[in-house]
């Protein structure tokens, strides 16, 4: 086995190769189109990038058959994943994203999604007014995508196992459960601790989860290095946290209301609630890509799931709630209560009590620039779970 | 053209090896080498684009930040424990099989130690994610027998059980080829000179068996540090990997420049290991 001689043949190969690469800058402008005024013809084809249980063959295989678009969803497991595959390829790769409040704004800034004509989406007079032009997709009056659908992150339990029914979210804090908890792989759930520590702890003073000084940044980060020990598993799927939850290995979790929907389906005991110091959520978004190769098919899209019917049939599978305010005579058609049961028939209120997910920034909202933004979450995260 | 092929055989060498060898230069010692640049590349957090000046920012925070320590000695850990463990289990086997086993039990032998191999490696590790579930066929099995339950479904436990399950038969077989090489007369020489089967065994069969059983654990070894989809399937809190890691950094964060300089890592520790087991003649074994 000698190698020298060869070693000094690729040595001269890499070097020109070197010089190649050097050579060879990226140049990938973002080239922004106006907002079209009328929808033309489908192109055949559509790519979405969706939340699980966002594309269900319940309301994709009708749309196909109405519009010869077909559909192709990539499911993501959280919002970095979609910042990082709407950015993919030079953002041709897909056309939509149902991106949640803390991936719409980091995408509109990093000129991944273009502006949406809303008068091309007839429903969206129908949304209730807090999602026709929310901060999280609205910018400056123009419109980067359609409200979606909104929830709260819920606590699941498994209640043959957990008695008594557990009623604050320190039941995945305590050491009661050790070893069976279960929570989302995902910096942001820093905010879910955030949110427990603004009510248990008033005097760290957190008034939103999503703005924390360094301090209340740490004392997030002490309770879930503290969970740590407790947790089984981060879960990066829906899917794994319901088989987490089937074969017995959690029997306690942070959750979306999509996974209590497949495990009840499938028999096995679990209940989910908002615990007493109220809930993180996400409200969500089809924003388009600005390199989006099916325009047509993209507003198509969104007009089939902005119609009270589509709207109803995926509040009831994944459990949240619709942003159509028409929608409630549908879900009472597929699910006798489920109107009342998702919040669809008065939201105002319960819409302003859950802390819809946002990109942490420097900007404290309060004329202060001291907060933690997200690429410390992101770093205290990988220590919290490393 | 034949004749003048003939005439000179360093040509026809030459265009013999110049498609392998442009395979080889171009796509994987150019992949390699891009690695290492972008590893000294970063991103832009604003936009997400990769920014190309030099910085090595990248590798003092590998070096910098704790948490990628852990990671990466977990990762070398568990690869040496997997290693050690398949080690184990293999001389044994490979003693037997290629000893004392009769010609047709060899076959069969031979056959069971490939016929995992013929099915995909994630079936066999969701198989196994179902054995060590806490309502699994493991905890069911002990409690038939009365020994309780364990809880070791998704933990470094399971996927050190899981690891060593995976790469076992690419243990087994450079070992059970290197004691099919030993004579037969040398264990004889050293059983007439008085010495007993575990002296012969020490003396004689393993520093002679050493450079098969080095030349299994580059594969055990290797195999284990590059993984990340055992951890993610089996793992549990606090198992990542430095696979993990580096499909986090691409896939989630975007931050292949990242991914890229901790992706050196196991290629230096793997360069390290080759070296040494070259000297322990492994490459002859292979």
């Amino acid at each position: 086995m000698r190698f020298a001689k060869i070693d000094w043949a690729l040595a001269a190969v890499l070097g020109a190769m070197a010089i190649g690469v050097a050579a060879c800058g990226s140049s990938s402008s973002s080239s922004s189109s106006s907002v079209p005024t009328k929808i033309g013809t489908a192109e055949g084809q559509l790519n979405l990038v969706a939340w699980e249980g966002y594309a269900q063959p319940e309301w994709v295989k009708p749309f196909e058959a109405a519009t010869g678009c077909q559909v192709h969803a990539k499911y993501a497991g959280s919002s970095d994943e979609m910042v990082t595959l709407m950015r993919q390829g030079g953002g041709s790769t897909y056309d939509m994203v149902s991106a949640s409040g803390d991936a719409s704004l980091r995408l509109i800034s990093g000129g991944n999604v273009a502006a949406m004509n809303v008068n091309l989406v007839p429903e969206w007079t129908n949304f209730i007014p807090q999602l026709q032009s929310p901060s999280h997709n609205t910018v400056n009056g123009v419109h980067y995508g359609i409200s979606l659908q909104w929830g709260p992150n819920v606590l699941l339990y498994n209640s043959s196992k957990v008695k008594p029914a557990p009623s604050s979210w320190e039941a995945i804090y305590s050491p009661k459960y050790k070893g069976a908890v279960t929570v989302p792989a995902n910096p942001i759930q820093i905010a879910d601790a955030a949110l427990y520590l603004s009510k248990t702890q008033p005097s760290l003073g957190i008034t939103d989860p999503y703005e924390l000084t360094e301090a209340q940044l740490n004392a997030a980060v002490n309770l879930l290095k503290q969970q740590r020990p407790l947790v089984k598993k981060y879960w990066t799927a829906a899917a794994d946290e319901v088989e987490l939850f089937k074969n017995g290995d959690a029997v306690i979790g942070a959750a979306w209301p999509l996974q209590t929907n497949n495990l009840q389906a499938d028999k096995v005991p679990v209940s989910e609630l908002i615990p007493a110091q109220g809930a993180t959520g996400w409200a969500d978004t089809w924003m388009l890509s600005s390199h989006a190769k099916h325009p047509n098919c993209a507003y198509k899209w969104v007009n089939w799931v902005s119609t009270p019917k589509v709207q109803a049939e995926q509040a009831i599978s994944f459990g949240e709630t619709p942003a159509n305010t028409k929608a409630c005579p549908f879900m009472e058609q597929i699910k006798k209560g489920s109107c009342v049961k998702y919040h669809a028939n008065a939201p105002s209120a319960y819409f302003e009590s859950i802390k819809f997910w946002k990109t942490p920034v420097k900007n404290c909202g309060n004329g202060k620039t001291d907060c933690t933004d997200y690429s410390v979450w992101q770093k205290k995260w990988t220590e919290v779970t490393a | 053209m034949s004749a003048a092929l003939f005439r000179r055989p360093w040509l026809r060498g030459g265009l013999l090896l110049s498609g392998p060898a442009a395979w080889f230069v171009l796509i994987y010692l150019g992949a390699l080498f891009l690695l290492f640049l972008s590893a000294l590349w970063s991103v832009d957090s604003f936009s997400g684009k990769i920014v190309h000046s030099w910085t090595f920012a990248n590798f003092e925070t590998l070096f910098n930040v704790p948490a990628y320590r852990t990671i990466a000695l977990r990762t070398v850990g568990i690869a040496a424990a997997v290693t050690v463990t398949d080690i184990l289990l293999a001389v044994p086997f490979a003693f037997f099989a290629a000893r004392i086993a009769p010609k047709r039990l060899q076959a069969a032998l031979f056959v069971a130690v490939l016929i995992p191999l013929w099915s995909s490696y994630l079936v066999r590790v969701f198989a196994w994610r179902l054995i060590l579930a806490k309502d699994g066929i493991l905890n069911w099995s002990l409690e038939q027998i009365g020994l309780g339950s364990v809880n070791i479904g998704y933990s470094n436990w399971a996927m050190w059980i899981v690891f060593s399950y995976i790469w076992l038969p690419f243990m087994i077989l450079p070992v059970w080829a290197a004691i099919e090489r030993v004579p037969e007369s040398l264990i004889e020489a050293s059983a007439d000179m008085g010495a007993r089967g575990w002296r012969s065994f020490r003396l004689i069969l393993l520093p002679l068996i050493l450079p098969g059983i080095v030349a299994g654990s580059i594969f055990t070894f290797s195999l284990t540090l590059g993984d990340f989809i055992t951890p993610t399937l089996v793992g549990g809190a606090g198992s990542t990997f430095i696979g993990n890691v580096v499909y986090q950094e691409v896939g989630i964060s975007n931050n292949v420049p990242f991914a890229a300089a901790f992706a050196t890592v196991p290629l230096v520790i793997m360069g390290i290991y080759l070296l040494v087991a070259r000297r322990m003649g492994a490459f002859e074994a292979l």
